[in-house]
Formats: structure tokens, C-alpha cells, sequence
């Protein structure tokens, strides 16, 4: 992780003096262990503070729909198909955009390693390969990086980046044979009461903060459905019919663009597992369309087209 | 419940669905009457968002119905509805709403017999999946 970090600063340092872009977005480490936050580099003599390890989950495209200027952006597997799900959406132009890829081991879930801590305190973090060491005020702890991976990154296809300009360590191997989709399987197999009961215990501690919604690259419509007043499509209090309303929405409205980058899940306050609703969107997309998001800007995305045999049987 | 009739929300495109509801009148067919119909321009204008509503007002049951595949006065209005749709109806089914409360049709306006037969039908399901509580707010209960 050392040398990502090394080549990220030396990428971003010659861009930077070079002219070749007015921004640079990265990482940088995080006031609190275990969570790295976005940074945005304008000037060369700043790029020192840039950082990489495994704690850098959230999803940098977020931060490019509508921007202006040049930008190099640090990307991972995912945050590089959303990158191309934004040129297909027309968010920002290819020429824009200087990709410095960054082919992905996997992040770190953060919260199921603070509950295996049990409530000691991490200060300090530390990666040595294939090993998370844990330093706080009178504990040291040494955790398998395997074990401690996002849901989403364990069962990822896709690590290397898909487009880039330039790498910033060599391409890993993809995970081959990975069942995508054992709990969207365990849930259809319930009847429909059940299934009603599961979504309702699964979104049951929201607070309707959406972090989610704000975590997502997708996310970028001037005004969100949540937010519109009139005619008002979401009830804003905490009933649960109001909450249900938001999470299916939400889920409908990022299907087929969705890459599971795992960016609302990782954002959730409360840790709602947000991503069982949109893998089954996912799944049936890539069933019934053999549709994969974010591979290709030469293919549209599956509901802005579409063939004259798509399946109907449900149609009478 | 006993005198509880089922409320279906029926959108219907005005170019060919619509037609054939007009014609199924016209033709004095004979349909249940528990469906209000909602006119509009095409069935790829129905949005989600205008289904989840429809359940939060009430409706036990939607029905939406546009032209054949081919006959879009759009051109190809229906075809981006139909994977819409499909999506929409599997979520809908996976997050536990019961299949019988959301139906899809292609009925051209001459197409009146469908229409009616198509309405029986509807109604039927709904009748059989019963009262749709799942959308409605409970009233927060005051002592």
C-alpha cells in the first residue's frame, strides 16, 4: 500500500506542475483510524498529504458530475465504472479526466472490526501485507485483512479499473467463480409476508440522514425525488411506510447503473445492509438484459434501450 | 369486511388502452366497476413513483396498459416502459408486495373484449390478495 501511496503523490505531483490538470482527487488520511477521507489537491506542494491503504472505500466519483475544470481522479474498480456510468450520463467529458488507476485488494469494513474490538479504540492503523495492525491507547492487535473485507469487495468481479490513463501499482487478479448473489437467492426463496417482514427488519433503524443517497456517485440530480414538495412523492417522517417508500425508490431509481460499489452501505449511520435492495435489481438486470454496469461507454445503459424480444411474460 | 370492494388505480394510455376502455363502453361490454381510470399519454409516462403513490392513497391494486409492443404511437414509448416495468414488478415482488396487486397489459383500442376480460381479471386478483395494508400509514392511536 506504501508504494500506491508513492505513486499517487508522484503522479499527482507531476500533473500538477506540469499543467496538465487543476485538481487532483485522492485520499488523505482521516482524523479518525480506519477512516480515510476524500481530498482535493490544487497545488503541487500539497501532494505530500495525499494517502492510500485500505481504508479508502468511499467512492471518488462522487465527485465529478458537472465539474468544470481538469481533474485527476485516483480509481478503483468501482469508483472507475462509475466514472464511465458519468461519461455515459454526459456528468463530465472524457477529456476532462485523467485517471490514475488504482487496481483494488478490497476495503476494510470498518464497523465489523470496531464490534470485533469490542470497544477499544484504534488510533492507529497500519498494513503489511494481508495483515491489519491495530494500535490504540493499551492494545495492539494484529487482524487478517481477508477477513475484515466489505461485503461488496469480497464478492467483486471487478478490481481492476476499467478505463484509466495510468496505473498506480500493477493489475491484480480478478476473483473468478464468486457467487454474487447466495442472500438476493435466500430472499426470493421467502414467501412474500416474509420477505415484507425482512425488508422491514432490514430498514426498521433508519433515520432517514441520507448519508446514502449522499454517498452514491449516481446521486447527482438537481432535485432529489426525496426532496420535492410538489407533488410530494416521499412522506419525510420515520413511519415505516415513508422509509419504505425511500429505500425502494432509491433502489429503483440507481437499477442499472448501480455498479455495488458499496459507498451507501459504508455510509449508513445505522448499518443498513442498503445494498440488499439494489443487488436484486443487479442480479435481474444482468439475468434478463446480460447487462453488466459501468464495463463500456459504447453499450447504453439497459433502460435507456432496449430489444424487441425483452422478456414479458408478466404482461397479459 | 364484508361489503369491502377492491380500489384498483388504472392507468391507461390514452392512444390504445384508453381507446379500448372508450370501446368496451361504447360496447356496452360489462366489467366490474371498482377501477379509476387515469388517463395518460403514454404508458412509458408512468413513473414508479405515480405506482407507490397510488398504494400510499389506498388503491388496493394498480393496473397499467399501454399499446402492443410495435403500435407506441411513441414509436417506442412501451418498449422502454416494458423493461421499466419488469423491473419494477420483480422489486415490487421481492420486497414482499403480493403479485396479485400490480398488473401490466398491452390492449390496443379495438381490442374492447380484452379490456373488459382484462378488468375481470384484475379485479379478480385484487379481490383474492384482499385490503392492501402494507403503504397505508397507521394512525398514531391517541388514548
Amino acid at each position: 500500500m506504501r508504494a500506491y501511496t508513492e505513486k499517487i503523490r508522484e503522479a499527482a505531483k507531476r500533473l500538477l506542475s506540469e499543467d496538465r490538470v487543476d485538481v487532483v482527487i485522492g485520499f488523505r488520511k482521516g482524523t479518525v483510524a480506519l477512516m480515510n477521507e476524500p481530498f482535493l489537491v490544487k497545488s503541487a506542494d500539497q501532494v505530500d498529504r495525499l494517502y492510500w491503504d485500505s481504508n479508502c472505500g468511499i467512492n471518488l466519483a462522487n465527485y465529478l458530475p458537472k465539474r468544470p475544470d481538469r481533474v485527476a481522479i485516483v480509481a478503483k474498480g468501482c469508483d472507475s465504472r462509475n466514472i464511465v456510468v458519468h461519461l455515459l450520463e454526459n456528468q463530465i467529458k472524457r477529456e476532462q479526466l485523467y485517471i490514475l488507476g488504482a487496481p483494488c485488494h478490497g476495503m476494510i469494513d470498518r464497523r465489523r472490526i470496531l464490534t470485533d474490538l469490542n470497544g477499544k479504540e484504534p488510533l492507529q492503523v497500519e498494513e503489511t501485507d494481508g495483515k491489519v495492525k491495530l494500535t490504540g491507547r493499551d492494545f495492539e492487535e494484529t487482524l487478517d485483512r481477508s477477513e475484515y473485507l466489505q461485503e461488496n469487495c469480497a464478492i467483486c468481479i471487478h478490481r481492476n479499473p476499467v478505463v484509466y490513463d495510468e496505473l498506480v501499482g500493477d493489475l491484480v487478479p480478478e476473483q473468478e467463480n464468486v457467487d454474487r448473489y447466495p442472500d438476493v437467492r435466500k430472499v426470493e426463496a421467502m414467501i412474500p409476508e416474509e420477505r415484507w417482514k425482512y425488508f422491514d427488519e432490514l430498514i426498521a433503524p433508519c433515520i432517514r440522514c441520507y448519508a446514502c443517497r449522499n454517498a452514491c456517485p449516481l446521486c447527482y440530480c438537481p432535485t432529489c425525488f426525496v426532496d420535492e414538495s410538489r407533488p410530494q412523492w416521499v412522506g419525510k417522517s420515520i413511519d415505516r411506510t415513508d422509509t419504505r417508500t425511500f429505500h425502494f425508490l432509491r433502489a429503483y431509481h440507481v437499477a442499472g447503473r448501480c455498479t455495488d460499489c458499496g459507498a451507501c452501505e459504508r455510509a449508513c449511520p445505522v448499518g443498513i445492509k442498503v445494498r440488499q435492495f439494489t443487488k436484486k435489481m443487479e442480479k435481474d438486470i444482468k439475468e434478463l438484459y446480460a447487462y453488466e454496469v459501468g464495463l463500456s461507454t459504447d453499450e447504453r445503459p439497459p433502460l435507456d434501450t432496449y430489444r424487441p424480444g425483452d422478456p414479458e411474460a408478466f404482461i397479459k | 369486511m364484508t361489503d369491502w370492494e377492491p380500489k384498483i388505480v388504472a392507468f391507461l394510455c390514452n392512444w390504445c388502452s384508453y381507446g379500448g376502455a372508450d370501446l368496451a363502453g361504447v360496447s356496452r361490454l360489462q366489467y366490474p366497476a371498482n377501477i379509476r381510470v387515469i388517463r395518460v399519454p403514454c404508458s412509458g409516462r408512468v413513473n414508479p413513483k405515480f405506482i407507490l403513490a397510488a398504494f400510499r392513497h389506498g388503491a388496493d391494486g394498480v393496473w397499467v396498459s399501454g399499446c402492443h409492443p410495435g403500435d407506441c404511437h411513441y414509436i417506442e414509448g412501451n418498449l422502454y416502459a416494458r423493461r421499466k416495468f419488469t423491473l419494477l414488478n420483480n422489486l415490487m415482488e421481492h420486497t414482499g408486495i403480493e403479485p396479485g396487486r400490480l398488473h401490466f397489459s398491452w390492449i390496443s383500442s379495438a381490442e374492447a373484449t380484452k379490456f373488459a376480460e382484462t378488468a375481470r381479471e384484475v379485479v379478480a386478483a385484487v379481490r383474492k390478495a384482499g385490503p392492501a395494508q402494507h403503504f397505508i400509514k397507521k394512525q398514531a392511536e391517541v388514548a
